[in-house]
């Protein structure tokens, strides 16, 4: 677990989705813990369409690894307003690169007071600790 | 990651733990045991042994003796297949059947040496099958033992199995032929040496004391370190058992399915004079079956997953018991049980992956055999 890396600038739910804030917009992924668990990635559903809605801590796609299906649970309610099309042919990208390339929406937030539910990173490799 | 450690305490644990542990493998529960899913990743172990060859520990299974001057008798009466035909170090596969025909378990059995035999079971039903196996050979001159705690059990396999294994060893390989087996010294080490395997490639299964395992385990990544072996967990075991269309126990098997419905007539020979079993089977046989198992191939994007439901437009006609992305064919696929009539190559049919219809069709298995 000590190679797995949670940058300080993002925000970590407990369901191990990660959030990185640019004014009203988030961007959306999983964490690297998520990945190393999940193994090799190969498929990904997104809401593909740009104007879906997510909610706080509700689902928001699956994900398959080779082993197994996870739903992915949205850290904050808004609009998606970009979609990681990449994912679609390349889902391992979020194997190699959770935190850049392995992004996966773009939500345009609509209650922002929903992020102070979210772990910073130090928080959330403590939370790690005790799973 | 605390987690494992945690709920390790009540697990099993086979002699090469520490082995697993220092290669940073990835541990979860298996049928009671503490077993590796993963050293590096599932894809790279698994076309690993497509191509080269993978190194299992599979000392979880279970292994019983069955010796005695009834022990052919004895065997005869316990399993569908025809154990009279195995000359010695001949290994055949077959199932312990219920009266009703359903599926105790699935099982190799090893003709070792004159009324002695050696069974090898699933991990998870080892308490299960010896009590079965004890209780019906109380009528028989045979004496039935449990080895499961004194045997490990390694599995080298593919392409490059025999070039890795051959300089560590006396036998020449290339005459222990497919579901054979010769007792020789790996490396000094004792062992039964098997060329069995459940990947679908060439390959090894060698059968030692657990604790001559670590050594047994070290010295064949050694020897296969320029050959490209690595060593490969469950996971890989998994995909590559669902390529090649093994079956596994609890997914395609089980008490309420019979080896006839699960594509396994050849190992069941209906003209032998009587085994536990045969008037269902029979019966089965002459009625015809009511579902059959069916490889399914994913059309549409989607992952298909042991438990998913199987439709023919609105109507459901089965389930899925396994199911993976194949890295091998770069298609989604599985094994299920349809009603009978819908079992034909070609269906197109549709599957639930949680609650959205996804197209597939029926194939043939199995979906990957070797050239």
């Amino acid at each position: 677990m000590a190679s797995l890396k949670h940058p300080a600038n993002l925000k970590y739910s407990k369901t191990d989705e990660w959030v990185r804030v640019e004014g009203d917009e988030a961007y959306i992924g999983i964490t690297d813990y998520a990945q190393d668990q999940l193994g090799d990635i190969v498929y990904v559903e997104l809401p593909w369409d740009t104007g879906a809605s997510v909610s706080h801590e509700a689902k928001f796609g699956d994900i398959e690894s080779v082993k197994a299906t996870s739903e992915l649970l949205s850290p904050v309610s808004g609009e998606v307003v970009k979609v990681n099309e990449d994912l679609k042919e390349q889902p391992e990208l979020i194997n190699d690169n959770p935190y850049e390339d392995g992004w996966m929406l773009v939500v345009k937030m609509t209650n922002p007071a929903e992020l102070d539910s979210l772990m910073s990173a130090d928080e959330y490799k403590a939370y790690l600790q005790g799973r | 990651m605390t987690a494992h450690d945690t709920a390790a305490t009540s697990l099993k644990r086979t002699p090469l733990y520490e082995q697993h542990v220092a290669l940073g493998a990835r541990l979860v529960e298996f049928g009671g045991w503490e077993m590796p899913v993963q050293y590096s990743s599932i894809l790279n172990e698994h076309r690993a042994v497509r191509t080269h060859a993978g190194l299992f520990d599979v000392s979880h299974m279970g292994e019983f003796k069955v010796e005695g001057p009834e022990a052919l008798a004895f065997l005869q009466h316990l399993v569908p297949n025809d154990v009279s035909r195995l000359v010695i170090n001949q290994a055949l596969y077959t199932q312990l059947c219920l009266p009703d025909g359903g599926t105790i378990d699935d099982l190799i059995i090893y003709h070792l040496a004159d009324n002695h035999y050696m069974l090898v079971v699933n991990a998870a039903n080892i308490d299960k099958d010896f009590a079965w196996v004890e209780k019906q050979a109380s009528n028989f001159n045979v004496q039935v033992t449990n080895q499961s705690d004194t045997t490990a059990l390694l599995a080298l396999q593919g392409p490059e199995a025999q070039a890795i294994l051959q300089p560590l060893t006396g036998v020449d390989l290339s005459t222990v032929r497919y579901y054979h087996c010769e007792p020789e010294t790996v490396n000094g080490i004792n062992c039964i040496v098997s060329r069995t395997g459940y990947t679908g490639e060439d390959g090894f299964e060698l059968y030692c004391a657990p604790v001559d395992a670590p050594k047994l385990w070290h010295d064949l990544l050694a020897a296969g370190k320029d050959r490209g072996l690595l060593p490969a967990g469950l996971g890989a075991r998994d995909t590559l058992r669902l390529e090649a269309s093994y079956c596994l126990y609890g997914h395609e098997l089980d008490e309420q399915t019979n080896p006839l419905e699960a594509k396994l007539g050849w190992t069941v020979k209906l003209d032998k004079d009587e085994f536990i079993g045969l008037d269902a089977l029979l019966k089965v046989k002459e009625q015809g079956l009511k579902r059959k198992l069916i490889g399914i191939e994913m059309i549409e994007r989607g992952v298909c997953r042991g438990g998913y439901a199987i439709y023919d437009n609105d109507q459901q006609i089965g389930a899925l018991t396994s199911g993976a992305p194949s890295p091998t064919l770069n298609k989604n696929i599985g094994m299920g049980y349809v009603e009978a009539s819908h079992a034909v190559v070609g269906t197109i049919v549709h599957i639930d992956i949680r609650g959205k219809r996804t197209a597939a069709q029926i194939v043939a298995l199995p979906f990957y055999k070797r050239k």
